[in-house]
């Protein structure tokens, strides 16, 4: 997934590239993110989202697959994977139309690759134990 | 639903509180923010209006420490209060793993509060929860209020389920993580279940 972010990134002459879940999770990011707040961010790009998804919906439309917003010096573009958000913040080194054209060609390598981990985590999952082995005395430690 | 990264070795828990208009949602959070170390706490977003009121979420995330190796950090949400910003509230639900009503005392709040307990459990069910089945506390805030309704009223009116109850006041932090602390118990319980 790095891979496929790092290079989309480098395509769309990017600053940072997040890949984000619908509930406003960060799952992984490549570019320069300065002091940016990562975790609030992804968490305002999903509320963003699901804003204009349910805007959407009041004007018959059943989704919004791309959100655009254009600042004067950094704009943010949002594409809808699934379950999933590409989001890429470019400057004006780039431009709306190139952004969207290579989002579109690494969305499909994105969703495939999450196609992937969603199979490998419910494995990984049935076959971790470190969560039914989590005891009283450890979720007590957390406020300790 | 708890998001797990395990390539970083976090789990990430939301939660969000839900009440009437005024009821002390976004102070809570504010409580919580403020008596935090900075190295366990983002910023404070709130999405507010420019007389202070909740527009759309208040959000901050909060690392608790580590559960077998896994970074467990919450991410505190509140919805907007106030009646016509039901379709916001519906959106802020999506993927919660912990709910706390935080209930206004007063006696004239008392039909805002059942109100908004109505469309809490409505507006799970929307999104594909039972009230019954999830994470809940029942916070009952502003107890420093003359005016308050006895608190086994309160819990008469708006307890659904045995679940725990904590009297609060939020402004000067009374309750606020005893709160924290019980439904984050709660989701983490959830998690080792599952």
């Amino acid at each position: 997934m790095k891979t496929v972010l790092a290079r989309l990134c480098v395509e769309c002459a990017a600053r940072v590239v997040f890949l984000v879940d619908r509930d406003g999770q960060t799952i992984a990011f490549h570019g320069d993110i300065g002091d940016m707040d990562t975790t609030s961010f992804s968490s305002l790009a999903a509320g963003n989202v699901a804003a204009t998804s349910s805007m959407a919906n009041l004007i018959g439309e059943d989704a919004f697959p791309a959100v655009v917003h254009e600042g004067e010096r950094e704009s943010i573009f949002i594409s809808v994977i699934g379950r999933s958000l590409l989001v890429v913040v470019f400057d004006k080194r780039s431009t709306v139309g190139l952004v969207k054209i290579r989002a579109k060609r690494a969305s499909y390598e994105v969703a495939a690759i999450l196609d992937e981990a969603v199979r490998e985590s419910a494995f990984t999952m049935a076959n971790t134990p470190a969560f039914s082995e989590i005891t009283d005395e450890d979720i007590d430690s957390l406020f300790s | 639903m708890t998001f797990i990264n395990y390539a970083s070795r976090e789990i990430n828990c939301k939660i969000v509180y839900y009440g009437p208009g005024l009821c002390g949602k976004t102070t809570n959070l504010q409580y919580i923010y403020d008596s935090t170390a900075p190295q366990a706490k983002g910023k404070l977003i709130s999405l507010a209006t420019e007389t202070d009121r909740t527009l759309f979420f208040d959000f901050m995330p909060l690392e608790l420490g580590t559960v077998r190796g896994f970074k467990t950090r919450f991410h505190l949400y509140t919805v907007p209060g106030q009646v016509y910003y039901d379709a916001s509230r519906k959106l802020i639900l999506k993927g919660v793993d912990g709910v706390v009503f935080v209930a206004d005392s007063q006696e004239e709040r008392m039909d805002a509060n059942i109100e908004s307990l109505y469309n809490l459990e409505e507006n799970l069910q929307t999104q594909g929860y039972d009230l019954n089945q999830i994470p809940y506390v029942l916070q009952l805030n502003k107890r420093d209020l003359p005016n308050v309704t006895p608190m086994q009223d309160l819990v008469g009116e708006l307890q659904r389920k045995n679940e725990p109850v904590f009297e609060a006041v939020a402004m000067d932090g009374t309750g606020v993580f005893d709160t924290l602390k019980a439904v984050a118990k709660q989701v983490l319980t959830e998690l080792r279940k599952s």
